[in-house]
């Protein structure tokens, strides 16, 4: 139980999506002039990466670790698929994205009218294949585990474009020189709050 | 050889404009803000840059044409995950000739290079250039588009590996006898090869660039 706690906590904290790694830049980017629908885009990427990561791991389990496949018959020990990983997890994500959307719109309009036009965007952030393939290289041992990392991974995220929005929004009243301004502050201000970020970074749990 | 009626040759000016707006003025990092996703976790060091770059400049090129092939052919409703299909395709391909041939660097770059599949830039220029366009415009955009990441990745890549460990490519730049520990005079900057330093790099060369194009400033 421990261990689950210090991934949940490691993932959102020390091995940041954004500072550590900056995954789903892009997004993060265009997205965080507002806090409002920062923190929609921020929940998107939440509740994607908590539903894609399990069943990626699932597949990478059964399917795809070379020699897993001797559950259907001990013939097959001998294939290794891995190297179908990336154009698996890559149609995962799409298709459950697409299924979200849908059942999002059907069943909860109003969630769908606050997430809706992030749902799409979410397919190609980087951040969610990037948890897939980061959890296929460390071998995380169990489902709960990997929901845990998958969790804290979406909240570090979500904290961190909650944050830039937050900055952006107060950034508009102040002096910034011309030629940096919009994204080359972005960029700065980022950098900055990654080596505040990176203060944890001695904490062993 | 592709598409192209006979009208126009293979390198006329259109092509050529195509080739070199992202590398300055149409930048896909620092205009655009495209693609920095995934890859300046990979510029502490000038080799698995290069790499990286290359790669990219590879996929992007080949994905926009393939996909400028079939643009005619793929349902408006799915073709996010057509597209991301073909792209995964080539990374995988691009992956197992990084493992075959460049097994140490392949393994420096772990997880980067899968996620050239998620690289906005590949994306971005499908969606905006290469659904709309001939194949063979859309391979020289595919390429232009590349060529302008790869440069910034390099260019943000020489200077974290120059003042974060005094070498280029591994090689020692700076002279040994320069070192505090030799009796000298400089140290390296340790903070440079963090990552937040790549993305304060990033800003900076928007600053520079933008000092110079003026037309780019936002409001």
């Amino acid at each position: 139980m421990e261990h689950i706690v210090s991934i949940f906590v490691r993932s959102i904290f020390i091995d940041n999506m954004i500072f550590a790694f900056f995954l789903g830049m892009c997004s993060y980017i265009a997205v965080s002039k507002t806090v409002k629908t920062a923190v929609g885009l921020g929940i998107a990427v939440v509740f994607m990466l908590g539903i894609t990561l399990p069943v990626n791991y699932l597949l990478n389990e059964y399917l795809l670790t070379p020699g897993c496949l001797a559950w259907i018959s001990p013939d097959l020990t001998q294939v290794d698929l891995s190297f179908l990983s990336f154009i698996i997890f890559i149609a995962v994500i799409a298709s459950i994205t697409q299924l979200v959307e849908m059942v999002v719109e059907k069943f909860l309009p109003s969630l769908y009218s606050s997430l809706g036009i992030f749902l799409p965007l979410i397919a190609v952030n980087c951040a969610i294949l990037g948890g897939s393939l980061f959890m296929q290289e460390r071998e995380y041992a169990n489902l709960g585990e990997v929901t845990a990392f998958a969790l804290g991974s979406g909240i570090g995220w979500l904290l961190a474009i909650v944050g830039i929005a937050a900055i952006r929004e107060k950034l508009k009243y102040s002096n910034v020189p011309a030629p940096l301004r919009g994204v080359g502050i972005t960029f700065i201000i980022t950098g900055l709050m990654g080596i505040v970020f990176m203060s944890f970074m001695g904490i062993k749990l | 050889m592709t598409g192209q009626k006979e009208k126009e040759p293979l390198f006329s000016t259109k092509i050529l404009r195509l080739l070199m707006t992202p590398i300055n003025k149409g930048n896909p990092i620092t205009v655009l803000v495209l693609g920095v996703c995934s890859s300046l976790a990979v510029t502490a060091k000038m080799k698995p840059a290069m790499v990286m770059a290359i790669s990219v400049i590879v996929v992007t090129g080949f994905a926009s044409f393939i996909i400028s092939l079939l643009r005619n052919t793929i349902p408006n409703r799915i073709r996010i995950i057509v597209q991301l299909v073909v792209v995964a395709a080539l990374v995988i391909l691009v992956d197992q000739v990084l493992r075959a041939y460049a097994y140490e660097v392949s393994k420096q770059l772990s997880v980067f290079v899968g996620l050239i599949i998620t690289n906005c830039i590949i994306m971005g220029r499908i969606e905006a250039f290469a659904l709309g366009n001939k194949p063979w415009p859309s391979f020289v955009d595919g390429i232009g588009n590349g060529i302008g990441y790869g440069l910034i990745l390099i260019l943000v890549a020489f200077f974290r590996e120059l003042l974060g460990s005094g070498t280029l490519f591994g090689y020692q730049v700076i002279p040994e006898n320069w070192y505090i520990a030799q009796g000298g005079f400089y140290e390296n900057n340790g903070l440079m090869i963090l990552p937040p330093m790549a993305l304060i790099m990033v800003g900076v060369i928007i600053w520079v660039q933008r000092s110079f194009n003026k037309q780019l400033i936002e409001k």
